[in-house]
């Protein structure tokens, strides 16, 4: 008797272990009969991801979720925002607890390939940089031997300052924080003589301080840092819509292509890149498995990458960031689609 | 009398002095302070350096308390407030991010138009408790019911409550003030369903739910009572067994179809919703809940003579004890995943809510353990001379005893836990300290704002854990038998 419990129970847990095994479908099919995208962003960071007073999530990042699930359901208020922290974010993703990851994470070496992810592109172009008060009279990262730095811990940020203090035969003493809002309190305590992070970050954090004039951030970019959505390793299919849906965001402002003017141009521009984009000519949203006005859809959820931008960290922001390496390649930056054909 | 003595004592008192009043140095005010701070040169140093602090602490922050902003919509117009009214280069706290947030800091992203479903929840969590916490004392209960229902009402209809809730909700505080009039252990059996509708409450969904979750637990019941009387061992597995097979399978097929027949469902709240105090209390609340009992039971189990059993409680109260709480969360958040099917959603909150209580169950067995250690050998020897078994003994004898003095131990465990819960932030749920703040700040209207979310979540914290340890030592000052 004994042992057929025994045997029973392991019975049991065979078959439930065997359930976990079964293989998952296609991303694309698994969204689309949940009818609604996973999408992992930044528990909350300015002009990037953040809920509001009732709960609604804006920013850049989170302006691509909804693009992409317009361009998949049609709608792109059908998105379910995960939070994730540093620590879980690339872990959500290959679990499968969400289905796209567009947490401002930087597109490295070892994420692309040992962590089996897929950055589908490059978002934004940030680089980390440094912020001093004005009254230490430095002009330059070069000029910072000796100084005490703010540093969050357990970022790139932290390899990026040792890479470059070690490059330049400078020293530092790091002032280890947790976060962005820690940091600028030690900051503003005079804890550290200067605060590092990415530029975006410096430049919000800058905009929020009571006296920003008197503060500068160096001119010196330290270190690449190209943020971009990611999907996991293996579903290609999956990839190339999240790949395509930034693709036709970024294309849409090179052809001029805004929300605002997106259906006079499907009846009337006789551009024949923007009649694929819009899928006025050719097929191109059946070769993803969609349907031919996806990128129509995905552009009018927010507009096009330009009006994504200045909507959520542009210069008419409180952040007020540059366009510089964000502009397209025809105005002097890195944006560049690949051509729709 | 004798007049021996009439020439040698010039004078002699006939009458009593009347009873004159202490001098001023020995009594009241000045009395307490030689006593109490200046009693000696160490302790008159001590009570200076004090002062110092103290008088450092509101010289230093006083300023910034008093000019307190509370009405702005961003940090900048708080600056500009202050600056207009206190002059340039004063500072001063934005309280302002409490009055436009508090209802993140309390409710997370709930829906706001439900905001009274949390507000009915914990109300009733007192009715359901009154049985379980203040079984005694009918004038206690009088005034925690008394406020309980009059906060809940008024809250509820300032949240826009719908009229059938707020009737409900009435009638059932009427009900519990009722019973505790007249007999409060007519509350038990709302205590016992309390947990279920409580879920219901906060999740929604359909009522059917938590029907066939409770229906599991009886099914099991009746086949433990077809099998206990022939096989006992037998009878508790397969009870088990039919329990976990009956949620694992049928609960969920079965709420879908009874749905579909009598439609009972309120609108259903997502989990990611969740966040603020009302993540940490149901963490706390379910967390402390359930690790009572189950820390009673380990504690037993490491006691316990059979060899099988003892191990086992051994291995699971020094594995968890020996892994820091947020590497179980992470368990709970990360590997999980990997483990179960893709697609099945089991819960994050109830992952967490089961990673906590394991946790504080693993602390909660050893100060209970202390407490059936600190009991004279004569109590068990005296338990089983009555002829006792071993349940009744543990009921009747042992564990009043050896919880009484085990209170301060378990109730410092669920404060701890109660804090602990703001830990979740690590594994992307909004904790009100943390999380939540840092969501605020990430609004570029609140960004740079820093202390003030602090002292209010921190306030909060406060009040509830000094609540918690003033019962407790409520509780030890009743439960008191020895006369001392």
């Amino acid at each position: 008797m004994k042992k057929s419990v025994f045997l029973g129970t392991v019975a049991a847990a065979t078959m439930i272990a065997g359930m976990g095994l079964a293989q998952e479908g296609s991303t694309l099919a698994q969204v689309k009969e949940r009818d609604e995208l996973n999408c992992g962003v930044n528990t909350g960071l300015v002009g990037f991801a953040a809920p509001d007073a009732s709960g609604n999530w804006t920013g850049f990042d989170v302006a691509y979720c909804r693009a992409l699930a317009a361009a998949v359901l049609g709608d792109p208020n059908k998105v379910r925002f995960v939070p994730t922290t540093g620590q879980t974010r690339f872990t959500a993703l290959s679990s499968g607890e969400v289905d796209v990851l567009a947490r401002n994470s930087t597109w490295t070496f070892s994420r692309d390939t040992d962590l089996a992810l897929d950055f589908v592109g490059v978002n934004y172009y940030d680089g980390q940089g440094f912020m001093v008060r004005k009254d230490l009279g430095v002009t330059s990262a070069k000029e910072l031997d000796g100084a005490t730095i703010c540093i969050q811990t357990g970022t790139t940020t932290e390899l990026n300052l040792a890479d470059y203090f070690r490059a330049n035969n400078m020293s530092y003493t790091p002032v280890n924080i947790d976060s962005n809002a820690e940091g600028e309190q030690q900051y503003m305590a005079g804890a550290c003589d200067a605060y590092t992070t990415d530029a975006s970050g410096l430049a919000a954090t800058r905009a929020a301080f009571a006296d920003p004039e008197n503060h500068i951030i160096l001119p010196e970019i330290i270190s690449k840092e190209p943020l971009g959505p990611a999907v996991r390793h293996g579903d290609n299919n999956w990839g190339d819509i999240a790949r395509w849906t930034l693709n036709a965001l970024i294309a849409a402002e090179e052809y001029g292509v805004t929300s605002r003017n997106i259906e006079e141009l499907v009846r009337s521009s006789n551009n024949p890149e923007v009649q694929r984009l819009l899928g006025v000519s050719d097929e191109l949203g059946a070769m993803i498995g969609l349907d031919a006005e996806w990128a129509r859809r995905a552009i009018l959820a927010n507009g096009n990458y330009g009006e994504i931008f200045a909507a959520n960290i542009g210069e008419q922001t409180p952040i007020g960031l540059a366009r510089g390496l964000n502009a397209q390649w025809t105005q002097g930056g890195l944006l560049y689609a690949q051509p729709f054909r | 009398m004798s007049d021996t003595h009439a020439q040698t004592v010039p004078f002699v008192r006939d009458t009593m002095l009347p009873a004159a009043s202490p001098p001023d140095r020995q009594s009241g005010a000045i009395r307490w302070l030689r006593e109490n701070l200046f009693s000696g040169p160490v302790n008159t140093v001590l009570t200076i350096l004090g002062a110092l602090i103290i008088w450092f602490l509101v010289a230093t922050f006083w300023d910034w308390f008093a000019h307190s902003v509370w009405n702005a919509s961003s940090l900048s117009e708080c600056r500009e407030i202050i600056a207009a009214t206190w002059g340039e280069g004063a500072r001063g706290a934005c309280f302002a991010v409490i009055r436009e947030r508090w209802n993140q800091y309390v409710f997370g992203f709930y829906p706001p138009e439900l905001y009274w479903r949390p507000t009915m929840t914990f109300g009733l969590l007192m009715v359901a408790l009154a049985p379980v916490l203040f079984g005694a004392s009918l004038t206690i209960r009088r005034v925690v019911l008394g406020i309980t229902a009059i906060v809940t009402l008024a809250a509820m209809m300032w949240l826009g409550v719908p009229a059938g809730w707020l009737a409900f909700t009435a009638v059932v505080l009427a009900f519990g003030f009722l019973a505790s009039e007249r007999n409060i252990a007519w509350l038990l059996p709302f205590s016992i369903v309390y947990p279920l509708l409580g879920v219901w409450f906060l999740w929604g969904g359909t009522l059917w739910g938590p029907i066939f979750v409770l229906a599991g637990p009886v099914l099991g019941w009746l086949a433990w009572r077809l099998l206990g009387s022939r096989a006992p061992m037998l009878g508790v597995v397969v009870a088990a067994l039919v329990t976990i097979l009956f949620w694992l399978f049928l609960a969920g097929d079965a709420a879908t179809d009874a749905q579909g027949l009598v439609p009972l469902a309120i609108e259903p709240v997502r989990s990611d919703r969740f966040g603020g105090f009302l993540l940490s209390l149901t963490i706390g609340v379910a967390g402390i809940a359930l690790s009572l009992p189950l820390g009673i039971v380990l504690a037993l189990a490491r006691r316990s003579d059979m060899f099988l059993i003892k191990s086992l409680a051994v291995m699971f109260i020094e594995f968890i004890r020996g892994v820091p709480l947020i590497a179980l969360l992470f368990v709970a958040s990360l590997l999980l995943n990997y483990f179960l099917p893709p697609g099945t959603s089991f819960d994050i909150i109830l992952r967490v809510i089961i990673m906590v209580t394991i946790f504080a169950a693993a602390y909660m067995a050893e100060v209970i353990r202390g407490g059936l250690a600190a009991l004279p050998k004569g109590q068990y020897e005296a338990a089983d001379a009555l002829g006792l078994d071993y349940w009744k003994a543990q009921r009747l004898i042992v564990l009043p005893q050896a919880l009484k003095i085990s209170i301060p131990g378990i109730v410092s465990t669920f404060i701890g836990m109660f804090k602990d819960t703001t830990l979740v932030t690590f594994v992307g749920l909004y904790d009100p300290l943390k999380s939540m703040s840092d969501a605020v700040r990430a609004n570029i209207a609140w960004k740079g704002i820093y202390w003030e979310p602090f002292i209010f979540v921190g306030a909060i914290f406060f009040l509830i854990c000094f609540g918690m340890s003033r019962y407790s030592m409520y509780l030890e000052r009743r439960l008191q038998r020895d006369h001392r």
